[in-house]
């Protein structure tokens, strides 16, 4: 039972730690290089296992290795399909939380269907895990570090759904002798291919999944890295505390009328703040239509407000009567989205259907539907090399910049700004799949 | 368990509430009630009078009070009930004044399209599956609003928000749609529906401080008792004209509380002093067991019985 026991303690308790909101993350990393062992390590060393999928776990009639302990790896496995072939094939998410924090993996798998799979748990995801295993990257005579394809695709798409975090975790270090060499070397190597991708927030970190070390407690046989463990890091990252600071953006989802009292004309505007905050007498412009009103009333149940913030679902009342539906915008009047009928946007194919082109396929936003039609393929984005080159069409895992044009004007913004207003998906009429992801690019 | 974190949940009253994180976690849950109101023609609301289903009222009536909620109540009903929780149930759909429909595991039994080796006795769990398919096929409901949640158990840890079903009501793996950002594709051809779950995100744990933060009512099964019981492969089957001693048990007097409340013939409680939420949630916050792998006795079966089950169309 080597492989679960816990030495660990949680760090740092003895003070009580100012409580922060929901972390969802990712983890990416290619067959074998250890995902499956640090989610289980995760839930175990939160002491979210619990103690009869242990049991299980010994019962369990597909084992994927061999000796006495049990793997942390099979934990994290569901489907009867996937134990079959041993493989995770889609996304799985997994909760654990610490005293100060909850947490949300997607926990994607790293083979074919990867950029899809990816894709979806990224665009949720505040931060994303690349896992690099140390004992795969290959050095030059110069001693420098090529660092590995897969490596490369899991940052390009990180950036590409810009994931607010990246966390790089430089995973088995203890067959690498626990050496800060090698990892100093991987470090260089990152930091120099993360700065051409334009990625910023970057945190790396030596560990060991298997064992736990650097996982929640600081490890001895690390003692040369001197930052936060996974966990702690995990901890402290900040999440949406600045989108206060943007412009209001209030997609309608519903429209209650009368509201249950046969009483007079009362017209509520159901729906979930998606960027910024309002208050009580704040302008609002509607989009597209253009009518500006003020903001009269905020309601919940549990009571009116006089302020709201960017996650609360909410109903707002306007002082005069305007003719707003669902999939209408209530924006700052003074800081409103952008009204398009013609997107530049990348698109991610997530259908085992080719795109057409000039088709009419459903296009989601916000709360809004709109007939949608792909008119040009700028380039495709090879995430294997970061290059771009033209394309004739698209296929499933294909990412390319595209012009789309829609029937009615949509109110975006770019979705590096604000990710709720600048991203949609497309639905094919025919079969209502869901067949492509898309990010709205201004420049 | 660490020493730390023993001292932070040793007094029950203790346990923090992380409000932030259960303020997420509501409106993430009415916003995914809206769009089903929104773009659902004709959906359903699935309530069994246990706590997941009590807080998907709760979540309800924060969407959409002071109005009426725009969907119906359903239960499915599987005859072998804990009379307190049809009590419960009537009197929460009494005091929030909507509509509920019940299909009956009874009538399906009857209409044979239900057949069981022992009607008595055997477990209606599964036939559940049949006489929810039933329901959904004569009301025409497009989509199912249900409290399952993906912490709960393996293979419902990949399910969708909003998760397709064909015309056979049966939940494929393979077919389920890449659900991205909280755009959720709602459309479905006619006789096809939705499984939609708006507390997917929420654990045991958030269930329980969400109830005691809202001061929701719930079933007193859910609160330790003194109860008659057969302990039995690891389980304590409670005392039942469904579960009768066998030769070989022991009956015994022991405290319990039951984390789930289902067709009587399969649930069990657990072992349990707690008789207050928070002492619950204390109990909670450092169980070591799965709410299904402690309390349910199919579930126990093979570890892919969940998954079966729901490939059959059951929530
Ligand atoms: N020595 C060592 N082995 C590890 C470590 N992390 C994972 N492994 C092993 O690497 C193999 C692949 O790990 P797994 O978690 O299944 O990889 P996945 O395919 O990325 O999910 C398993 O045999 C693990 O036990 C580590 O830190 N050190």
């Amino acid at each position: 039972m080597n492989a679960v026991t816990s030495t660990n303690t949680l760090p740092q308790l003895a003070e009580p730690r100012e409580e922060r909101g929901l972390l969802r993350f990712i983890t990416a990393g290619s067959v074998d290089d250890g995902k499956s062992t640090l989610i289980g390590r995760l839930l175990f060393d939160s002491k979210a296992i619990f103690a009869d999928q242990l049991d299980a776990l010994s019962r369990a009639k597909h084992k994927r290795s061999s000796g006495d302990a049990v793997d942390l790896a099979l934990l994290t496995d569901g489907l009867e399909a996937e134990r079959e072939q041993g493989i995770t094939i889609d996304v799985a998410y997994r909760y654990f939380a610490t005293p100060r924090r909850k947490f949300i993996i997607a926990d994607t798998p790293g083979h074919e269907q990867y950029t899809r799979n990816m894709v979806t748990g990224a665009s949720t995801a505040d931060a994303v895990i690349i896992l690099i295993d140390a004992t795969k990257v290959k050095f030059d005579e110069h001693g420098r570090v090529e660092l590995l394809p897969q490596t490369k695709r899991h940052s390009t798409l990180a950036h590409l759904l810009r994931i607010e975090h990246v966390v790089v975790a430089v995973n088995k270090m203890d067959l690498v002798d626990y050496d800060q060499t090698v990892y100093a070397r991987i470090v260089d190597a990152y930091r120099a291919f993360a700065k051409n991708l334009g990625l910023t927030d970057i945190h790396l970190l030596p560990l060991c999944a298997l064992s736990g070390d650097n996982v929640v407690a600081a490890s001895e046989r690390l003692a040369w890295y001197s930052g936060p463990t996974l966990i702690e890091l995990l901890e402290s990252l900040s999440v949406y505390e600045a989108s206060h600071d943007e412009p209001l953006r209030f997609p309608v989802q519903l429209v209650a009328r009368h509201n249950g009292h046969a009483a007079q004309d009362f017209r509520g505007y159901m729906g979930r703040i998606e960027a910024g905050r309002v208050q009580r007498d704040d302008t609002l412009v509607v989009q597209p239509g253009g009518q500006t009103a003020r903001v009269q009333q905020i309601l919940s149940y549990d009571g009116p407000l006089e302020t709201a913030v960017v996650g609360q679902s909410i109903t707002l009342r306007l002082d005069r009567d305007l003719d707003i539906s669902r999939g209408d915008m209530l924006a700052a009047a003074d800081d409103p989205a952008t009204l398009l009928t013609t997107l530049t946007a990348d698109l991610c194919w997530l259908s085992e259907t080719p795109l057409e082109l000039h088709r009419r396929y459903s296009l989601k936003h916000t709360t809004r539907h709109v007939v949608a039609r792909v008119v040009d393929i700028h380039a495709r984005l090879d995430i294997s090399t970061q290059l771009s080159q033209p394309a004739p069409g698209l296929n499933l895992n294909d990412i390319a910049r595209v012009t789309i044009n829609v029937q009615q004007p949509l109110a975006v913004d770019a979705y590096d700004t604000t990710r709720a207003t600048g991203a949609f998906i497309l639905i094919d009429e025919v079969t209502h799949q869901t067949v492509a992801a898309g990010m709205i690019r201004l420049t | 368990m660490s020493a730390v974190v023993e001292q932070l949940f040793s007094n029950p009253s203790k346990v923090p509430i992380n409000q932030r994180h259960l303020n997420w976690l509501e409106s993430e849950a009415i916003h995914i009630m809206r769009e089903v109101a929104a773009e659902c023609a004709n959906p359903a609301l699935l309530f069994s009078g246990g706590k997941d289903s009590v807080v998907l009222l709760r979540i309800a009536e924060k969407a959409f009070r002071p109005g009426r909620f725009p969907f119906p109540l359903v239960h499915i009903d599987t005859g072998h009930n804990f009379d307190e929780v049809i009590t419960f149930r009537d009197q929460r759909v009494a005091e929030l004044g909507e509509r509920l429909i019940v299909g009956s595991v009874e009538d399906s039994i009857r209409r044979s399209s239900v057949r069981l080796r022992n009607p008595e006795t055997d477990s209606r769990n599964a036939a559940q599956a049949v006489t929810l398919l039933e329901t959904i096929a004569r009301y025409k409901f497009d989509a199912c609003i249900g409290g399952a949640r993906r912490d709960e158990e393996k293979s419902r840890a990949k399910e969708r928000i909003f998760s397709f079903r064909d015309e056979f009501g049966a939940w494929d793996p393979k077919a389920q749609r890449p659900e991205l950002w909280d755009l959720y594709n709602t459309r479905v051809h006619p006789g096809e529906n939705m499984r939609v779950f708006p507390i997917s995100n929420w654990t045991e744990l958030d269930v329980w401080q969400y109830i005691a933060r809202e001061q929701l009512a719930l079933p007193s099964l859910y609160f330790a008792h003194t109860r008659q019981v057969i302990p039995r492969n690891g389980l304590l089957v409670p005392l039942t004209y469904l579960t009768p001693p066998q030769a070989s048990d022991s009956i015994e007097t022991r405290r319990v509380r039951f984390r789930t409340v289902g067709d009587i013939s399969c649930t069990c409680p657990v072992e349990s002093n707690a008789d207050t939420l928070d002492a619950i949630i204390a109990e909670t916050a450092t169980t070591q067991i799965t709410e299904r792998g402690a309390t349910r006795m199919d579930d126990q079966t093979s570890e892919a019985s969940m998954e079966k089950r729901k490939k059959e169309g059951y929530f």
